[in-house]
C-alpha cells in the first residue's frame, strides 16, 4: 500500500509543481513506483514541466467522470519507466472534480503505486481542498518571504483543521549569500515562526530553469545542480532515510567573502 | 558580523531581514488570532483559571480583546474582581 503526499503552499509560484516533479523522479531514481497528480484543473503545468504536454489524451477530468480507465490517463515518463502523470484538465474548473472523488482516486492510485505525489494549486478554495482529500502526509513549499510564510502558516492551519497529521516544511529558493549579509530570512527565523518540521532546503539555483526549459528535472543532476541534490536529499528523506541537510554556506570563494566583509555584497 | 551589519547595529537601522521578520510576526499575530475566535475565549477561559487561585472572578463581566496599534499587537483583558481571597500564608 503506497502513500498519497500533497505538495502545497497557498502562495503561488513558490515551486509546488517543480518540487513535485523533482521529487516524482528522486523517487522513481530510488527504484519506487511513482504517480504524480496535477490538481491544478483549468492551469495544468505540471506535464510542461515533466516535458510530456505532447503525450496528453485523457486526463484527470475524464478520469473522475469516467470516460476511461486511469490506466488509460496514465502518461509513462520518457526516462523512467515506474514514473507516470495523470494531467489536469485545461478546458474546466476546479469544480469539476469533488474531494470524494479525488479521495477515491488517490485510494485506487495507492493500491498499485508506491507514492502518490498531488500537486495542489495556489489558494485555500475548492482546488486545495480536492488535493489534500486524499492525502496522508503533505509538504508545504515557501520560499525566504513574507507573503509566502504568511500563506504557509495559513495552510498549516487547514491542513491541522482537516486532521492531515504528518507535514514538513520545503523552503525554497534560499539564497546564502543575501541570509549572510542579513537581507534574507534564514531557516532558523522561518522555522520559528512557523513551529514546523523541515525536510529540506533548495538553493536558489538558475539550473532549474534551464532544466526546466527542456522539460527535464535537476535532480537528475544531482553532482552539477545544488538544487539537484537538495531535490535527491528530501526525496531519500521521504523514504525514510536520514540525510543530513546540505551546508549551503560552502564553496564561497576567499574573494566573495572578502567583499562580503567589506560590506559590498556578493 | 560582518561591517554591513555591524553598521546597522550602531546606526540603531535593521537589517531587511529583521524587518522581514518583525513584520511577519505581527502579521501572523493578526492573522491566527482573526481566523480563529475560539482562540481568544481559550485564553480567556485559562486566564480565569489561574487569576482564579487568587481572587474571585466575576466571568460575565469578563472581557479579553485584540487590538492592533501601529503595527503592535495588544492582548487587553479586563477581568471585573468580586474579592480577593485572604492569603493563605503571611
Amino acid at each position: 500500500m503506497g502513500e498519497v503526499i500533497v505538495i502545497t503552499s497557498g502562495k503561488g509560484g513558490v515551486g509546488k509543481t517543480t518540487t513535485t516533479a523533482n521529487l516524482g523522479v528522486g523517487l522513481a531514481l530510488a527504484q519506487k513506483k511513482v504517480v504524480l497528480i496535477d490538481a491544478d484543473i483549468g492551469l495544468r503545468n505540471l506535464d510542461v514541466v515533466m516535458g510530456l504536454e505532447n503525450r496528453i489524451v485523457y486526463d484527470l477530468v475524464d478520469v473522475v467522470e469516467g470516460r476511461c480507465r486511469v490506466k488509460q490517463a496514465l502518461i509513462r515518463d520518457k526516462r523512467y519507466d515506474n514514473l507516470f502523470l495523470l494531467p489536469a484538465a485545461q478546458t474546466r474548473d476546479k469544480n469539476a472534480v469533488s474531494p470524494e472523488q479525488m479521495k477515491k482516486l488517490c485510494e485506487e492510485l495507492k493500491q498499485e503505486f508506491d507514492f502518490v505525489l498531488v500537486d495542489c494549486p495556489a489558494g485555500i478554495e475548492q482546488g486545495f481542498r480536492n488535493a489534500i482529500a486524499g492525502a496522508d502526509r503533505a509538504l508545504i513549499v515557501t520560499t525566504p518571504e513574507v507573503s509566502a510564510v504568511r500563506d504557509a502558516d495559513r495552510i498549516i492551519g487547514l491542513l491541522e483543521a482537516a486532521e492531515i497529521k504528518s507535514f514538513r516544511l520545503v523552503i525554497n529558493r534560499l539564497r546564502p549569500e543575501m541570509v549572510k549579509r542579513g537581507d534574507m530570512l534564514d531557516i532558523d527565523d522561518i522555522l520559528e515562526i512557523l513551529a514546523i518540521e523541515l525536510i529540506g532546503v533548495i538553493p536558489d539555483d538558475e539550473k532549474i530553469i534551464i532544466s526546466t526549459n527542456r522539460g527535464e528535472q535537476v535532480v537528475t543532476n544531482a553532482n552539477d545542480s545544488p538544487a539537484g541534490k537538495a531535490y535527491l536529499n528530501i526525496a531519500q528523506r521521504l523514504l525514510g532515510e536520514t540525510v543530513p541537510f546540505l551546508d549551503l554556506y560552502q564553496n564561497q570563494s576567499f574573494f566573495s567573502r572578502l567583499k562580503r566583509l567589506i560590506g559590498l555584497g556578493g | 558580523m560582518n561591517l554591513k551589519a555591524l553598521l546597522a547595529a550602531l546606526t540603531g537601522r535593521q537589517s531587511s531581514k529583521e524587518v522581514a521578520k518583525e513584520r511577519l510576526r505581527l502579521v501572523l499575530v493578526h492573522d491566527r488570532a482573526s481566523v480563529a475566535p475560539e482562540f481568544l475565549d481559550k485564553i480567556k477561559e485559562e486566564m480565569i483559571a489561574v487569576i482564579s487561585k487568587y481572587m474571585e472572578i466575576d466571568e460575565s463581566n469578563t472581557v479579553v480583546n485584540m487590538h492592533h496599534t501601529d503595527g503592535t499587537a495588544v492582548l487587553e483583558a479586563n477581568l471585573a474582581v468580586k474579592s480577593i481571597k485572604r492569603p493563605a500564608h503571611s
